[in-house]
């Protein structure tokens, strides 16, 4: 598992067994139970992950194969501002690829990985769905459209000071 | 009601919302009220046109006025020119680029020409958060004709007759998929729509739940009734969050005005619907893996038999269709299945939704008929290829799929075409690519997909594929031998043949049909050690054209491993040994002496 080790405070513990309560504590909705630790806590540990199979009554390792099967679910903490790129045939195409490779370098990380500072964070994506506007990357919430590598620069200055 | 004079429909689909849709939406509403119109004129976020390359998309009825490329600053002169003074704002209205005329009214523009828009029937017409707009376009008659004058024999035998099949991408008649769910024995059964839509670069499914929840509840509704099923189950992908927000708010209101729930329109039939959430897996489409993730389990598919309309979520029975296939249900029911019948060709009835996408110059969501040429496709609706260069393939189907030539072309599109012609329906995605597109690149995009998405349960599928992907890669590399080539194929075709689920076996399609279609293209990588698309980075060479090098050194002083040498004012060389093929040079260059080779 991670080799980050983490000390849950029991607040914490707390709100994860009252997500689980939320779901009846029942196995089945456990990859529902999942979606909504990560949307509090933003990643899921294995500190986490050992809470929940406590309060659903399942092994761990069960808990585990189901956060590392699904691309969704991460055990590491994501930057500030998490940019996701989009690896959908359509932005491959229209050149993605050469896009992610300006980040790599402007950000200096690979892919799955956060900046020492923790601002940024860098992931793909399979399609979200606005081939129109390919090339396209999102820097958490917000879609830029037709990206290119010479536009990286200007689009991480919006976050200088964030 | 309050009756409007006119209607600003403004897209409020992924891609315009991207674009600033809602600023657009906001400022025209603002502008209306200071001309103090509110009364007259009604703003309406509607679901997605499918036009997305020219969005953001504004729509002005009744003239049926079409806007392009819009922006928040442009609302003012919109309202001020064409609401109050009745005149049209040219300089947004869509050109057409080879007639070079403007067009303002979408119905003859080339790209909506030759379209039939059924499962699309209201998107781009309807605001999908009101209920009472999507019941003013006919949304829940079906069900209520259904429940008062149909038998569930009936409908199961009306859906056969339509000649329905899965969009999803198998085929399987949905009317015979719902006869042998409704024959299964039990008092348990499950209404389960597939809307993980996973393969990259299509986006169908997330424009009809974004732009008419409506027609998919009602279509599932109609199924609980056909099967006897009084559960409902939408698996959906988490990461499509504004089809998850406009499906609770469609689910909510009807339960309100009771068209979910107990005892739909007074009859002894109860149906809900729920949510289940996807968190980004691939293999998920495949309805075992779907049921297992529903389960709260990793989403590994099984065997089949038994299949899910026997032994499904829950090991109860089952009904699994995608949600195009739903959004037809409705008005098959309403229009009759001879109506239905009417379009498409001998066995593939009906249309399909395709999300055009690539080097073409209309990108967006198109439906034609079954049976329409791929030709018309690319060239009438798509509009023809990027900046005028050479169409070169066609990717139909996703990862799974394979590629189609220009001598394809006048393949109609249906079911049993497309496989014979080495490719697949799928479930709709549809790239086109131009001459400056490596096919060895392209088999190795979508290879790398696969090996990321396996799910790794059965090893042709995991181990198979690495492989497969390892021999592209050095292919890329230069490294490959003639042996490679046909070693590409052995390997592909055991994976076909052995794989457990249809994942694993169709991954090799994409390199089976580029060995098949482009083999001069392997062999130039293999043979002669060059890309002749110029896209395999290791493949390429940066030289120095000594006629156009005035010797100004701006190469070399910019190359970062130093791999540039030569005399001020004489031509420069580009040591190949260490260069690495950065680029540096050519952007430097202002002589245009750098090329690449």
């Amino acid at each position: 598992m991670s080799s980050i080790k983490i000390q849950l405070k029991q607040s914490q513990i707390d709100k994860i067994a009252e997500i689980c309560k939320q779901f009846n504590n029942d196995e089945g909705e456990l990859i529902n139970v999942l979606h909504k630790t990560q949307h509090t806590f933003g990643y899921l540990p294995a500190e986490v992950q050992e809470v929940i199979a406590r309060e659903l009554k399942i092994p761990v390792a069960k808990v585990y194969g189901v956060v590392t099967f699904y691309s969704f679910f991460s055990m590491l903490p994501k930057g500030k501002n998490p940019i996701s790129i989009c690896m959908g045939t359509a932005c491959y195409v229209r050149g993605a690829e050469k896009v992610l490779d300006e980040l790599k370098k402007e950000l200096n990380i690979k892919v799955g990985e956060t900046t020492p500072d923790g601002k940024f964070s860098l992931s793909c994506l399979r399609c979200v769905g606005a081939c129109g506007l390919a090339p396209v990357l999102m820097i958490g919430e917000k879609t830029y459209g037709r990206v290119s590598p010479e536009g990286i620069k200007d689009i991480l200055k919006e976050y200088e000071n964030q | 009601m309050m009756k409007y004079k006119m209607h600003v429909l403004v897209c409020g689909g992924t891609g315009c919302k991207s674009s600033d849709s809602d600023m657009i939406a906001h400022n025209l509403r603002t502008a209306i009220d200071q001309k103090g119109l509110t009364e007259e004129v009604q703003v309406v976020m509607s679901g997605c046109f499918g036009f997305c390359e020219k969005g953001p998309i504004v729509k002005i009825l009744p003239d049926n006025t079409f806007y392009v490329h819009v922006t928040p600053s442009d609302t003012t002169e919109i309202v001020e020119e064409h609401l109050v003074k009745g005149r049209r704002v040219e300089r947004l209205l869509y050109k057409d680029p080879q007639r070079d005329e403007i067009i303002s009214d979408s119905k003859h523009m080339g790209f909506y020409k030759k379209q039939v828009r059924i499962a699309l029937r209201n998107c781009g017409f309807i605001d999908p958060e009101s209920i009472n707009e999507a019941i003013a376009r006919d949304a829940y008659q079906a069900l209520g004709k259904v429940l008062k004058e149909m038998t569930p024999q009936q409908v199961a035998e009306e859906i056969k007759k339509s000649g329905l099949r899965g969009r999803g991408g198998a085929g399987f008649p949905t009317g015979l998929k719902w006869e042998i769910a409704s024959k299964s024995p039990g008092p348990e059964k499950y209404v389960v729509c597939n809307a993980d839509e996973g393969d990259p670069g299509a986006f169908m499914d997330r424009s009809i739940l974004e732009g008419d929840p409506h027609s998919v509840l009602e279509a599932m509704a109609i199924c609980g009734y056909c099967i006897g099923a009084s559960n409902g189950l939408i698996y959906i992908r988490a990461e499509y969050p504004l089809a998850i927000e406009r499906l609770k708010i469609a689910i909510n209101q009807a339960r309100e005005y009771g068209l979910l729930g107990k005892n739909i329109f007074g009859t002894d039939f109860s149906f809900d619907i729920e949510l289940k959430y996807g968190a980004g897996a691939f293999v998920c489409g495949e309805e075992t893996a779907l049921i297992h993730s529903m389960e709260g389990q990793r989403g590994e598919p099984t065997f089949k038999p038994p299949f899910p309309a026997v032994a499904g979520y829950k090991m109860k029975p089952t009904n699994v269709n995608n949600v195009e296939t739903y959004a037809n249900i409705p008005v098959i029911i309403m229009n009759g299945a001879e109506w239905f019948a009417s379009y498409g060709t001998e066995k593939s009835k009906g249309t399909k939704v395709f999300a055009l996408a690539g080097k073409i110059n209309n990108v967006g969501l198109i439906e034609v008929p079954m049976g329409t040429k791929l030709k018309d496709v690319i060239y009438d609706i798509g509009g023809g290829i990027k900046g005028n260069k050479k169409f070169k393939a066609v990717q139909i189907g996703g990862p799974s799929g394979g590629f189609l030539t220009e001598k394809h072309l006048e393949t109609e599109i249906d079911y049993e075409s497309l496989t014979a012609a080495g490719s697949m329906m799928g479930s709709g995605g549809m790239i086109v690519m131009d001459d400056s597109d490596c096919m060895v690149a392209m088999a190795k995009f979508y290879l790398d997909f696969t090996v990321e998405e396996s799910c790794g349960k059965c090893s042709p599928c995991r181990i198979g594929n690495k492989r497969l992907n390892e021999i592209l890669e050095k292919i890329a590399q230069g490294k490959g031998t003639i042996e490679d080539l046909e070693l590409l194929r052995n390997l592909g075709n055991v994976i076909k043949d052995t794989s457990l689920c249809m994942l694993g076996g169709s991954s090799p399609n994409p390199v089976l049909s580029t060995l098949d279609h482009f083999y001069d293209e392997y062999l130039a990588h293999v043979k002669d050690h060059k890309c002749p698309a110029g896209q395999c980075k290791a493949l390429m060479q940066y030289i120095i054209l000594p006629e156009n090098c005035v010797g100004c050194t701006a190469c070399a002083r910019n190359c970062p491993v130093n791999a540039i040498t030569g005399e001020r004012k004489k031509p420069h060389v580009i040591d190949q040994a260490i260069c690495i093929k950065c680029g540096a040079c050519v952007e430097k260059c202002k002589f245009n002496a750098v090329v690449v080779q």
